[in-house]
């Protein structure tokens, strides 16, 4: 059929059943994302003859005749559609996967239609932004941080955030303080993402927006069971099929066992996982796998797969699963070999420990808090899917490699664990990422990766493998279910003397992360508070849900809604306000971090901003926003706040390497590790090596998150991208402004290094100058002939990926350099090149000394006593980010975690039948948070400068989201006057608070 | 999504062409819904758009609205003369899940023969006591209430090969003063309850509760009742039921809420100047 794309025609032949959004997508209209494919986030978003429909739902047949306008059709950079420009200059974007479609649904709205924007956006989700930034650009209009009315924006770029408080008292360190009034580009400026312009056009790759000749598809079949092993499996008429070119199961899987979730050290967690296991622990585990010329010929011989199984009992309760009795979800695993507590009791981890004399405190206190806390599971829901493609590069010769483009927060570890799955030299497998369509920890696991190098090891072809919006919600880990004890003591004075926790995770039928987030859940949750007399006791089990894992926040959110709902209500037992109680009762400098025990001395406080953001947030509060009550005699109105601490680093080591080269053309390649995926570190990479350089942003490229760009980076978890790898670039920045200081006065004999200055060209002393060109070439010309040990060679970021040609060249930048040793982190900065020969500086870090960052959370909510409805009227965020490296940035990340926690206070909650199936698998019945549904928050920043992070700046991720949900929790009681312990504070559990 | 397993679209111009929908053949209108899960038993479908039925046709006795209008259609049909309850059709389309985008090519026909409780097309022909037409297969005409159409959680009276031809509002309807009550767990999320109210010229009064129950529910009276009697009526209704939307309770609490504001608001006079009685419940 023939019909018009972006204003050509095209005559090409859909499928009779396919959608509209697949057909773009094979004519490589890649700008067409995939976030549900149930026509319920808006990210394939398109016009037809100029009508917006989603793309996915919309039968491709009916395009015959049309015109179809996608995102790369309203504005291409250098030549934006105003709308477009308008996402860039407000920072409308994070990971930027919904932006092309959010960009097609915006071109249609008229001024007209703007008052009625949330109910036009509501097919329209963004997890990351929280929509502040997204309203913004729609209205072309800047509202201030502290959520004042909007004004118009400045042409020229955001408006100032709003700074308040004092500077704290930090000990004088090493670090460079950042230069102020902050220039632009520079660390402390609101410097757009480097790839703005692309994003919003709907041209910047992501995982899968790349054309490879002669690729396979894999399609899985799911486990019917929630507990059963596989007595026979017949694959003959699957194989049989017409374009099937392989048909995995159990007995093609390697031995090895390992662990989806992925930590720098991968005993952490526990050896459970096969690529295929006879044995099937939850409903929708990988049973079989075919790989076939399309997904529709695999979906049809998955179908055709014939297998028997043997069920066996299950559990799926924490609790019954921890009793005695209880069927046995990894009763066959060795306990050391595979890491885990004890398999005969479903026992992952568990912790037990008591600092002080816990009964000695409660018997001092006047005041006793208890009471149980219960989270429930959650979907990360990032907008773009799991997914992989892979390929053999030299296949069949010595230099054989497997290369795998993934959508991942860890491809260094992903590199190492395929490595060891499949037990191949790391010199043999490649792992990079394209821009990724969002995390929060979902991606700090092999999800795919592994089937697609077991296929690709099978076909020898290119294969991939997506992940659907249902496999999200059925298959991916989500975050752990908690049941959260807390009991607390205090004396007439407010002080606390007692504090235990009792926690209960369920991990669901694999281990990955069920140590980790059950011990770093119970970790500054606990700490935050000086008290003489602590208990812990956690337990991580398994049961046979499906599997959790790690979640923005990675355990302290659950124990957070615990401990600040208790300390909530020994405030209103002791008669002080929970600021005061906070004040009084927190951590300071100086006072020991305790959780059951004094923490190493690799946490300290670099910097210390709690007393500022309680301050902020309560000053914040006290000031209101003028929002009113809804009138009705229905509504009760309520406060409450509540405080989250966070290390800024990983505990135990968290690796990043980088480096920054002079090329030929005077421009500056900076190599790292962490992967972008929304958190904007790539942003402040920029930042930090413009600083650095004295140069500004558009001169500098970034190539990341690829095992062959630099030589490692344990990843992009755990807030560090801007803390460890930001940190190496810094490193590397400094080093090679020290290198070409020198070159310049080799180059200009006479004039000493340490008197030359850099500047965007080239570098002067004086009335002395010369180009980063010029040293660049007498570099060049220095080197040994042949020395190909790092390019110099000028870079294309933008050609990451995004060229259609074989798939060996897929995302190879430039000529990377050797790949250095992979199996052990690296203790030492790698060797810094010669000057003489190539301008280049590195750095590594190893976050080895840790800080830590505050958050303060303040709401004012409504209640309906009719309807369970909670209407939030004035959020605040106060935050201790330590110097701020990107203001517009940081807020949004804040806005972000804080829209992410309001749905899980309120809204999310992935149910299950109590047999194991889940019931939300679809958009439409998880609700995640919409424009509709969000407040504009109040982000203040609390002015601190870090003696550890680059410029004084610390992580702030995460920690936004961990206050939220208590904080909107104690406001919630404030108003009716009865402790919600349960998430989410849906309006029907709510309404059953008050009706019960 | 793609339906991976269809591999004809047969063209429906006539209603012979119906003779090819069966177990594995499915009546395709706009797509939305039917495209947004997998239907791996399909193998053809039939396209109802094929027919041309012309979307809205306003006659003496109403409204006849085809099966393969779209929502955005409908929202967007100008009021005719005294028709008192035009505003109820915007706003049973905003009761669908669905965005504006959505609007444009879902139908009205479709999203009754999905029969979603929380369907808000089913509201809507409910509520003003519309009339559907069913072509059976075998060739014969049905016209029922479409109260009765669906039949419970996405089940109605359309046998194989049947197709809902048309939805019917009469005129009297039309011109009764209305009132549309929708409450979420979020403020514009999946409907846990549509509630609404109509009080016709004659003084008889309409309650159709909706999206709180597996199927519309209908309480009548012949003037507006007292609150106690309302609220007596609505707690003795049996159909409410829980999924991810709200719990049976919640649903039946605060249907009973809704049921009163809109009680008291078509209980007042009629308003001359207001274009809609209803209110946004946010």
């Amino acid at each position: 059929m023939r019909f018009e794309i972006n204003g050509q025609w095209v005559d090409a032949a859909a499928a009779p059943g396919q959608c509209l959004r697949t057909f773009l997508r094979e004519l490589e209209h890649f700008e067409v994302k995939k976030g549900c494919d149930t026509g319920d986030c808006g990210a394939c978003s398109v016009l037809v003859d100029g009508t917006p429909v989603h793309s996915c739902v919309y039968p491709a047949f009916r395009a015959e005749g049309t015109a179809i306008t996608t995102a790369a059709g309203l504005g291409t950079p250098g030549s934006l559609a105003p709308v477009q420009q308008r996402f860039v200059d407000h920072a409308g974007f994070q990971c930027g996967f919904c932006t092309p479609g959010m960009v097609v649904t915006a071109s249609t709205l008229t001024e007209h239609d703007l008052e009625d924007l949330p109910r036009l956006l509501k097919g329209n989700i963004c997890r990351c932004t929280g929509y502040r930034a997204i309203d913004d650009a729609i209205h072309g209009r800047h509202t201030p941080a502290d959520g004042s009315a909007p004004c118009a924006l400045p042409a020229d770029g955001l408006g100032p955030v709003v700074r308040t408080g004092t500077r704290a008292t930090t000990q004088a360190g090493q670090t460079p303080t950042a230069p102020t009034p902050p220039a632009r580009g520079y660390v402390g400026s609101s410097t757009h993402a480097p790839a703005s312009e692309r994003v919003v056009s709907g041209l910047e790759p992501y995982t899968l927006d790349v054309a490879v000749p002669g690729l396979l598809h894999v399609s899985v079949l799911q486990s019917p069971h929630a507990h059963a092993r596989i007595r026979s499996i017949d694959t003959g008429r699957a194989a049989a099929l017409p374009g099937v070119h392989a048909v995995l199961t159990h007995t093609d899987s390697p031995a090895t066992l390992f662990s989806t979730a992925r930590h720098e050290d991968r005993t952490d967690d526990p050896d459970d996982t096969l690529v295929f296991d006879r044995v099937l622990r939850f409903r929708g585990q990988r049973v079989a796998a075919v790989v076939a010329d399309t997904v529709a010929i695999a979906e049809a011989a998955c179908r055709l797969i014939e297998v028997e199984y043997d069920l066996l009992p299950a559990v799926f309760d924490p609790v019954l699963a921890a009793a005695p009795g209880a069927p046995l979800v990894h009763g066959e695993k060795d306990a050391a070999a595979s890491r885990v507590a004890d398999p005969s009791r479903n026992l992952v981890a568990e912790l037990h420990g008591e600092y002080g004399d816990l009964e000695a405190g409660l018997g001092e206190a006047t005041h006793l808090v208890t009471g149980t806390w219960q989270t429930q599971r959650v979907a990360h829901t990032h907008l773009e899917t799991h997914g992989t493609i892979g390929w053999l590069e030299h296949a069949g010769t010595p230099e054989q490699r497997l290369v795998l483009r993934t959508s991942s927060q860890v491809p260094f570890l992903v590199q190492r664990e395929i490595c060891h799955i499949f037990d191949l030299d790391p010199a043999a497998v490649r792992v990079f990422t394209a821009r990724v369509g969002g995390g929060f920890g979902g991606k700090q696991e092999i999800l795919t990766e592994d089937l697609v190098s077991l296929a690709v090891l099978a076909t020898g072809r290119p294969v991939q493998y997506e992940f659907s919006r249902s496999d999200e919600f059925r298959v991916a880990p989500t975050r752990h279910p908690m049941r959260v004890g807390v009991t607390l003591g205090a004396t007439d004075d407010g002080r606390l003397t007692a504090l235990a926790l009792d926690v209960l995770s369920d991990t669901g039928a694999y281990g990955n992360h069920g140590p980790g987030v059950m011990y770093h859940g119970s970790s500054e949750s606990v700490s935050l508070y000086s008290v003489p007399n602590k208990r812990v006791d956690a337990r991580s089990v398994y049961t046979n849900n499906l599997p959790s894992g790690a979640f923005r926040g990675y355990g302290l959110g659950q124990v957070i809604f615990g401990v600040e709902s208790a300390l909530d209500d020994l405030a209103r037992d002791l008669g002080v306000s929970p600021f005061d109680l906070r004040r009084l009762n927190s951590v300071r400098p100086g006072d020991p971090l305790v959780v059951t025990h004094v923490e190493g001395d690799d946490l300290i406080f670099g910097s210390y901003g709690l007393d500022q953001c309680l301050d902020l947030a309560e000053a914040a509060l006290a000031r209101g926003n003028g929002v009113p009550v809804p009138t009705g005699p229905e509504w009760r109105v309520g406060e409450g706040m509540a405080t989250a601490m966070i290390a800024t680093v990983p505990p135990r080591g968290h690796f990043a390497q980088a480096s920054v080269t002079l090329c030929a053309d005077g421009r500056y390649a900076v190599r790292v590790g962490t992967a972008e995926f929304g958190n904007g570190t790539t942003t402040v990479h920029t930042q930090l090596a413009a600083t650095a350089l004295g140069t500004s942003p558009d001169r500098i490229d970034i190539l990341q998150s690829d095992t062959d760009t630099i030589g490692y980076d344990t990843g992009a978890f755990g807030s560090a991208g801007v803390v460890v790898a930001g940190k190496a670039v810094l490193g590397a920045s400094t080093a090679l402004a020290a290198v070409l200081r020198q070159a310049a006065a080799d180059a200009r004999p006479g004039t000493p290094a340490d008197a030359w200055l850099l500047e965007p060209d080239g570098l002067r002393c004086g009335s002395t100058a010369v180009s980063l060109t010029e040293l660049a070439a007498r570099a060049a010309a220095a080197a040994p002939a042949g020395d190909a040990s790092v390019s110099t060679t000028p870079v294309d970021p933008t050609d990451v990926g995004t060229t259609p040609v074989d798939p060996i060249s897929i995302g190879s930048a430039p000529a990377p350099s050797a790949p250095a040793a992979l199996t052990t982190p690296p203790t030492a900065a790698p060797e810094p090149a010669p000057s003489s020969t190539v301008l280049r500086g590195t750095s590594s870090e190893d976050g080895a000394v840790r800080s830590v960052a505050f958050n303060v959370q303040a709401f004012r909510v409504a209640v309906s006593t009719l309807t369970g409805e909670v209407r939030i009227l004035q959020s605040i965020q106060a935050a201790d980010a330590g110097v701020v490296m990107n203001p517009a940035q940081c807020r949004g990340q804040i806005e972000g975690g804080v829209a992410q926690a309001i749905g899980t206070a309120l809204f999310e909650e992935v149910l299950l039948d109590g047999e194991g199936t889940v019931t939300t698998s679809v958009l439409r019945n998880y609700h995640v948070p919409l424009l509709a549904d969000l407040p504009v928050t109040e982000v203040y920043f609390a002015e601190t400068t870090d003696e550890l992070g680059p410029y004084g700046a610390k992580s702030m991720s995460e920690s936004p989201y961990n206050p939220v949900a208590p904080a909107l929790a104690n406001a919630v009681r404030d108003a009716i006057g009865i402790r919600p312990y349960e998430l989410p504070m849906s309006r029907d559990r709510i309404w059953r608070l008050m009706h019960p | 999504m793609d339906l991976n397993t269809v591999v004809t679209i047969t063209p429906a111009r006539v209603r012979s062409d119906l003779s090819a929908l069966g177990d594995t053949v499915a009546p395709l209108a706009g797509g939305s819904e039917l495209f947004a899960d997998p239907r791996a038993h399909l193998t053809g479908l039939v396209d109802l758009q094929a027919f041309g039925w012309p979307a809205l046709t306003v006659t003496g006795a109403g409204l006849e609205i085809a099966a393969t209008c779209t929502l955005a259609q409908l929202a967007a049909l100008p009021a005719g003369p005294g028709w008192t309850a035009h505003p109820l059709l915007f706003e049973c389309c905003t009761a669908l899940y669905g965005s504006f985008k959505v609007w444009n090519v879902a139908t009205v026909g479709g999203n009754l023969a999905t029969a979603l409780p929380a369907g808000p097309m089913t509201s809507l022909a409910a509520a003003l006591d519309a009339e559907v037409l069913v072509w059976r297969r075998d060739g014969s005409d049905e016209r029922l209430p479409a109260a009765d159409f669906v039949t419970g959680d996405m089940t109605t009276v359309l046998g194989t090969g049947d197709v809902l031809r048309s939805i019917h509002i009469p005129e009297a309807s039309l011109r009764a003063r209305t009132a549309f009550r929708k409450i979420a767990l979020s403020p514009i999320g999946r409907s846990g309850a549509v509630v609404i109210g109509r009080l016709d010229r004659d003084g008889r009064f309409t309650l159709t509760v909706t999206a709180a129950t597996l199927r519309p529910v209908q309480l009548r009276y012949d003037a507006i009742p007292a609150a106690a009697e309302l609220r007596a009526d609505v707690a003795g209704i049996d159909a409410w039921f829980t999924d991810a939307h709200g719990a049976a309770d919640w649903r039946a609490a605060v249907s009973a809420v809704l049921a009163e504001e809109i009680r008291h608001q078509l209980e007042a006079p009629e308003s001359g100047t207001t274009p809609t009685e209803s209110e946004a419940r946010p």
